[in-house]
């Protein structure tokens, strides 16, 4: 199903062409390629190469290096998914060297490099394990296979009788020959197609460049530095859609070095120094032409203005709203620009090189191949990070000053000129049978997306709607997408169906369940919650929620507390069960699952973005809060292992139980329902 | 002005109300230490001085000037990695490792003060340090292991 959500809507380009054989070795040197084909449709979808061309006949294959093995035995595999901390790089070469029977250092994985690896989508949607793991897989397979052949030439024995053992190849009477050695003077192409691979080992491998990671060294973009850079700032308009009207850039001239750029509603400032350009950039006095814009106080009714008309009688109603969060990476949008005769080169974390490098190709009107995007591991994105405005910025003020530049936006910069998580409004009408079985279900959702707006539940009549709004604010994709408002609003729903027909919530849910893997993820989370065993401690309570999204099923049992006198809630106890298939790397898988909880404590008791006439209101850290440390919950979680299935990712999924968990644990504890997110109880004293 | 950081000694000249953090990346190429915020509310940019973990986005050049400043680069010895930056490797806590050289130094500020630090104390000591990611069980499993390694290193 395509989402609502326009920032995962892009498509590729309409064809790949087949590049000349040997300009891979010019680019990668001697040594061996795999080049991987991409018939079936959805692996040509995953890598951007869309299935209307050409009028819809046939697909085109993909062609691109996928693998290099060079002469010195180096081995390398190329993917356009990046690295944002969910990671796809261990994963991703933890896959491969199973294949080829190789230790996980001595692979190198060259991610979201638009000249060096295929062109990919981007790195979202919970894709990079159940479709990119596969096809590395498959070239790593055929690699392994092709190394044999090439030893058992060598050796004039029978490539059956060899194996792969340790990253060497191993023969009969004990010889043995490294990589380097067969691949030494060859320039060799092999194509591969899709094909059956292995499932995955499911073993911990510590992260692959996590000594760089604790020692400070690894480089994330904004820690880049070109001979000759310079440095960026970029002068803000007054509020949203703004336009400038008159500008004094004359007090600039007192901060040496210091340059202005301006290119119509575009202005920013280059210097040698960082530290000078604050103070040069409050030298510039310019003014903006504002229009009034719906702020935070009328939001839910600017989005859905309309009232729905009155339900029938037995109808049970309720009316659910949801905030704007930021994602607030703790990397904020940073880039490094070059140009060098007339070909741009770009370093930023992006969550989509390939999408960026269309970005800047646009903005500067040269061709993509005039484009280089380069992602560095990044400093997270969580869906914060589809788009390309600090590439764009960066190389516009590189360009002028004929020097690179580096941009850092600043945390207050991220908050308000990235994008958002869409703000909704949801309206649900159900009804239940005196058997506890639900006969009707109407689910309105205005402006927060589709994706997670189906019921898991069996229901005979339901009529299901997106809704979508003109968004008063710059709005996108978000980890879970909307997964969280609908679960939110449905599962929320659900315990007080539950209620109304005085069944427990979980015999409620899995009345009107039949999929058995969801049955499977709330009967394990109840269980090691103790769910029913118990009853709450005065000023505490017990919720429990469930939901599937993205090939992965979760349950959550919360547990909270309500302090009596400031009415805060603080989050307990979280028991999450989790199941996405076959789990590749089991502490990598709870560390993602963890992370997901913890970042939905924020949007469900805390996290929302006020705004007025254009402005961001609290667009820094402290006006703004996230989780902390304090606000951890103890932490449970369950991994149910289906080795028989095919992996899903798992970044995004286990973030969407948390919220209704919780609020059903507030009612349970105070008997009052919150039905926006965050949910802060009336009169409570921050 | 003399700044010394770990263990070398760097003439600056300049503003002397630029921020440490500032000047650490830009200026001395030492980019372990994070931007996160600029106000002091993420602790992505904590470096030690004179032992005591501070947020160098928020202290200018002169309050810093002729003490010992500890930056993450500072703090593996011959190559020998700190049991900390160990810990954090073997408890896989972090996700983007953004938030990480600040954690570790942060965390190397509390075990200084308290070399076996029950988790509610750590969990106050840090509470100025933000991991988005979410890897707080992790960060704090990671320095308890710590805490255990240098105790052993200690007696051994
Ligand atoms: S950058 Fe210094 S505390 Fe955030
Ligand atoms: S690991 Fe990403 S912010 Fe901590």
């Amino acid at each position: 199903m395509l989402e609502p959500e326009r920032y995962e809507l892009f498509s590729g380009p309409a064809y790949q062409f087949t590049p000349d054989r040997r300009d891979f070795f010019k680019i990668l040197g001697g040594g061996i390629v795999v080049l991987l084909m991409l018939p079936d449709q959805a692996a040509s979808q995953e890598s951007g190469v869309s299935a209307r061309t050409g009028g819809g006949t046939g697909l085109p294959k993909a062609a691109a290096a996928w693998m290099h093995i060079g002469e010195d035995g180096i081995v390398k595999f190329f993917t356009g998914k990046v690295e944002v901390g969910q990671n796809s790089r261990t994963a991703l070469t933890q896959a491969v060297a199973e294949e080829l029977h190789t230790p996980v250092e001595s692979i190198e994985m060259v991610m979201g490099d638009t000249d060096l690896t295929p062109f990919d989508m981007g790195t979202f949607g919970s894709r990079t394990t159940p479709t990119m793991a596969p096809q590395l897989r498959r070239v790593a397979i055929s690699a392994r296979e092709w190394l044999l052949d090439l030893a058992a030439e060598q050796w004039r024995a029978d490539s059956a009788t060899l194996k792969i053992d340790n990253g060497r190849v191993q023969g009969p009477s004990g010889k043995t020959a490294s990589f380097g050695e067969l691949t030494k003077g060859k320039n060799l192409v092999k194509e591969v197609g899709a094909g059956p691979v292995s499932k995955p080992r499911g073993e911990s491998v510590p992260k692959v460049n996590g000594r760089a990671m604790v020692t400070g060294h690894h480089p994330y973009t904004p820690d880049i530095k070109r001979s000759g850079m310079l440095h960026g700032r970029i002068l803000r308009p007054s509020a949203f859609d703004a336009k400038l009207t008159s500008i004094d850039a004359t007090g600039v001239a007192k901060f040496p070095g210091v340059q202005v750029v301006r290119d119509g509603n575009f202005v920013g400032i280059v210097g040698p120094e960082a530290h000078t350009l604050p103070r040069a950039l409050a030298a510039i006095h310019a003014e903006w032409k504002t229009e009034p814009q719906p702020g935070s106080k009328d939001l839910f009714a600017y989005l859905r203005p309309a009232a729905p008309p009155p339900a029938a009688p037995g109808t049970l109603e309720a009316t659910y709203n949801i905030a704007y969060i930021a994602h607030v990476p703790l990397e904020p949008r940073a880039a490094v620009a070059e140009w060098a005769a007339g070909r741009l080169t770009v370093w930023t974390g992006t969550q989509r090189p390939f999408g960026v490098r269309t970005e800047l190709a646009q903005a500067f009107q040269i061709p993509e191949s005039q484009v280089r995007v380069i992602v560095p591991d990044t400093g997270s994105g969580y869906g914060g990070k589809h788009t390309g405005e600090c590439a764009i910025e960066a190389a516009r003020l590189a360009k002028a000053a004929g020097k690179p530049v580096k941009l850092v936006w600043t945390r207050e910069e991220e908050f308000t000129w990235a994008y958002f998580r869409p703000a909704g409004v949801i309206d649900i009408r159900s009804a239940t049978g005196k058997d506890g079985i639900i006969t009707n279900w109407e689910f309105h959702n205005y402006n927060s997306g589709g994706s997670g707006i189906e019921t898991p539940y069996e229901i005979a009549h339901k009529q299901i709607q997106f809704h979508a709004v003109k968004s008063p604010l710059r709005q996108g994709s978000y980890r879970g997408l909307a997964a969280t408002a609908n679960h939110f609003a449905r599962e929320s729903h659900m315990d007080d169906m539950a209620r109304a027909a005085e069944i427990d919530p979980l015999e409620f849910r899995y009345r009107n369940l039949k999929d058995p893997r969801m049955h499977a993820v709330l009967e394990a989370a109840a269980k090691q919650f103790g769910w029913g065993k118990s009853k709450p401690k005065p000023n505490h309570g017990f919720g429990i929620a469930c939901g599937f999204e993205k090939g992965g099923y979760v349950a959550s049992c919360a547990e909270v507390a309500v302090d009596p006198g400031t009415k805060r809630i603080k989050l307990e106890r979280v028991v999450t069960a989790f199941e996405c298939g076959a789990i590749v790397n089991p502490e990598h898988l709870t560390n993602q699952v963890e992370g997901a909880v913890v970042m939905g404590i924020g949007g469900a008791l805390f996290e929302a973005l006020e705004f007025e006439d254009g402005k961001i209101l609290n667009g820094k850290l402290s006006r703004y809060r996230v989780p902390r440390f304090s606000d951890l919950p103890k932490l449970e979680t369950i991994l149910i292992d289906r080795k028989d299935l095919d992996s899903a990712g798992a970044g995004e999924t286990p973030i969407v139980a948390l919220a209704p968990s919780t609020g059903n644990a507030i009612f349970n504890a105070v008997g009052v329902r919150l039905r926006t997110l965050p949910m802060v109880l009336p009169g409570t004293k921050t | 002005m003399d700044l010394e950081v770990n263990g070398r000694t760097y003439k600056l000249e300049g503003d002397p109300e630029r921020n440490l953090l500032g000047v650490l990346r830009d200026e001395l190429d030492l980019t372990g230490s994070k931007y996160g915020c600029g106000e002091g509310q993420c602790g992505a940019c904590t470096v030690l001085i004179a032992g005591a973990p501070v947020r160098s986005c928020i202290t200018p050049l002169r309050v810093a000037a002729a003490k010992a400043i500890t930056t993450i680069e500072g703090l593996a010895s011959n190559g020998n990695l700190h049991p900390l930056q160990q810990a954090f490797l073997d408890a896989d806590a972090f996700q983007c490792g953004y938030c990480t050289p600040g954690m570790i130094m942060s965390a190397a500020g509390l075990l200084a003060k308290s070399a076996n630090p029950a988790t509610p104390q750590i969990t106050r000591a840090m509470h100025g340090n933000v991991c988005r990611c979410g890897t707080y069980p992790k960060i704090i499993a990671a320095v308890r292991l710590a805490a255990a390694a240098m105790k052993r290193g200690t007696h051994a």
